[in-house]
């Protein structure tokens, strides 16, 4: 369980982000609270998993503000992960990839080799502990992100489609592992385009179409009966070829 | 064709009895061209890393200089450090022309700018692939570092390697700046140029083979660390 001051919740202020001219992220303000499980919806191109790299420190605003629960002896960087889409991988063994995630965090060595076989075994990568990395298969790879990850006990888990081309069976292991890391107390932020896993996984769900945030709403509201209708056409299916009822005019499409 | 093959065996009669001519020779192109290879990587590892990992004004023409120079001519480079070190010359109070010491500065000359771009190359190239990794778990600059090297560190034995298969194999600079003093600057290629110009094959074939043998089981044991290390982890 967490043992240090809570560095949520996490308050987005009017963020905006720019790329090559494009304005990708729209004046995002939102906030995100401890123990829930985010699902950030939408779209290609939508901004989700800028978002998520805003929120990570790993992108600079061009306005705005990621503001952390701040406490002068807490580090909010040292207390949250990141698991991407595509896995980072040190051309190391499994072990000795989890092995220095916990050393820059400053962890003893002493302590380390029990932390280490504790999240092997969770993750069942305890076969694989000494295999290279990076030979790995891609669902071996992406529990090991998780496994990085997990080790650190992060107040807050942002996840960036973790089970994209993974098959059923992976996915299914993920999902177990992001909820037993939920039941844990970490907040996690993920992004993901399978409304199924979205429904299996989410308590909130904040639904994006081309850098805005369009809703944010409790799963059960959302997958029940969107207020958005942007976010009603996602569902149905139907977005690409949507077309605004005119007496929606708020937005700026 | 028979004095050839009589030379050939001969030559391998001296490489097999250790013959104490060929020893100095071969002992000492051994101890230059190593010795090159440690300064010019003590030089080039710090440098290419820095070119690698960090962004300044002008980097991408060092870069460029530094490529280029991968290529750079050894009877020039032999002639650059012979007016370096020549008496008129602004380090000729130090008296290295024509010392083993002269060579070791043409070679690490030579050297340095093949093992910085490799070690750019590849740091870059890693650090591309490391770099979310690292900012998402906060590393700071220096671990960044020491955790690209290490884990480039068969990626770099092959600079190395690249560097010291430079100094070994390379005649004009160190003829120029070495003189192919006997028993003090001749090495194996100042050598086998000055036998085979005297007609004495045996002992340039024996310097050949040895050279030959050398690159060899150089490359052969920076394989064989590779392999063992692959199949460790598979």
């Amino acid at each position: 369980m967490i043992k240090y001051p809570s560095i949520l919740p996490l308050k987005i202020e009017s963020l905006n982000y720019e790329a090559g001219g494009k304005q990708l992220i729209k004046n995002i303000s939102c906030e995100f609270n401890q123990g829930k499980r985010y699902l950030l919806l939408g779209p290609n191109g939508a901004g989700k998993t800028l978002l998520l790299r805003l929120c990570h420190g790993l992108l600079k605003p061009k306005s705005g503000k990621v503001m952390w629960s701040l406490d002068k002896d807490v580090k909010p960087k040292h207390h949250q992960a990141m698991v991407t889409q595509r896995p980072v991988m040190l051309r190391r063994s499994a072990y000795a990839n989890i092995d220095y995630a916990l050393s820059v965090r400053g962890v003893d060595k002493a302590q380390r080799p029990d932390m280490i076989n504790a999240v092997i075994q969770r993750t069942g990568l305890t076969r694989v502990a000494h295999k290279l990395a990076t030979v790995l298969s891609l669902g071996e790879q992406q529990r090991l992100a998780i496994a990085r990850a997990w080790v650190l006990k992060p107040q807050v888990l942002f996840m960036d489609e973790p089970t994209a081309s993974l098959d059923p069976p992976a996915t299914h292991s993920i999902e177990e592992l992001i909820h037993e890391i939920s039941a844990e107390g970490t907040t996690v932020i993920m992004t993901c385009h399978d409304l199924g896993q979205a429904k299996r996984l989410a308590t909130d769900v904040l639904f994006m179409f081309r850098g805005r945030i369009k809703e944010m709403s409790s799963a059960d509201a959302f997958f029940t009966g969107p207020q958005n209708d942007l976010a009603q056409a996602f569902l149905d299916g139907q977005l690409i070829w949507w077309k605004r009822r005119p007496d929606k005019d708020d937005v700026q499409i | 064709m028979n004095d050839l093959w009589q030379a050939f065996f001969k030559a391998i009669s001296l490489v097999v009895t250790l013959d104490d001519k060929l020893l100095e020779i071969v002992f000492l192109s051994l101890r230059l061209s190593l010795s090159a290879v440690g300064i010019a990587l003590l030089i080039a590892l710090p440098f290419g890393a820095v070119l690698a990992l960090t962004k300044f004004p002008g980097r991408r023409i060092l870069i460029v200089i530094i490529n280029v120079f991968m290529g750079l001519p050894p009877v020039v480079v032999g002639l650059f450090v012979y007016l370096l070190l020549s008496r008129s010359g602004p380090f000729g109070v130090f008296g290295l022309l024509f010392t083993p010491s002269a060579m070791i500065i043409a070679q690490v000359i030579l050297v340095v700018p093949i093992v910085t771009a490799i070690t750019r190359q590849v740091l870059e190239e890693l650090h591309h692939e490391y770099d979310e990794l690292l900012r998402s778990l906060d590393v700071p600059w220096y671990r960044k570092v020491t955790a690209l090297v290490w884990d480039a560190r068969f990626s770099l034995s092959t600079a190395a390697l690249a560097g010291f298969g430079r100094a070994i194999s390379e005649v004009g600079a160190v003829m120029i700046v070495g003189g192919n003093i006997d028993h003090l600057t001749r090495v194996m290629t100042t050598a086998i140029a000055l036998e085979a110009r005297k007609g004495d094959l045996v002992m340039a074939l024996a310097l050949g083979l040895v050279l030959l043998a050398v690159a060899l089981g150089i490359n052969l044991f920076a394989y064989s660390i590779t392999e063992t290390v692959k199949r460790r982890h598979q």
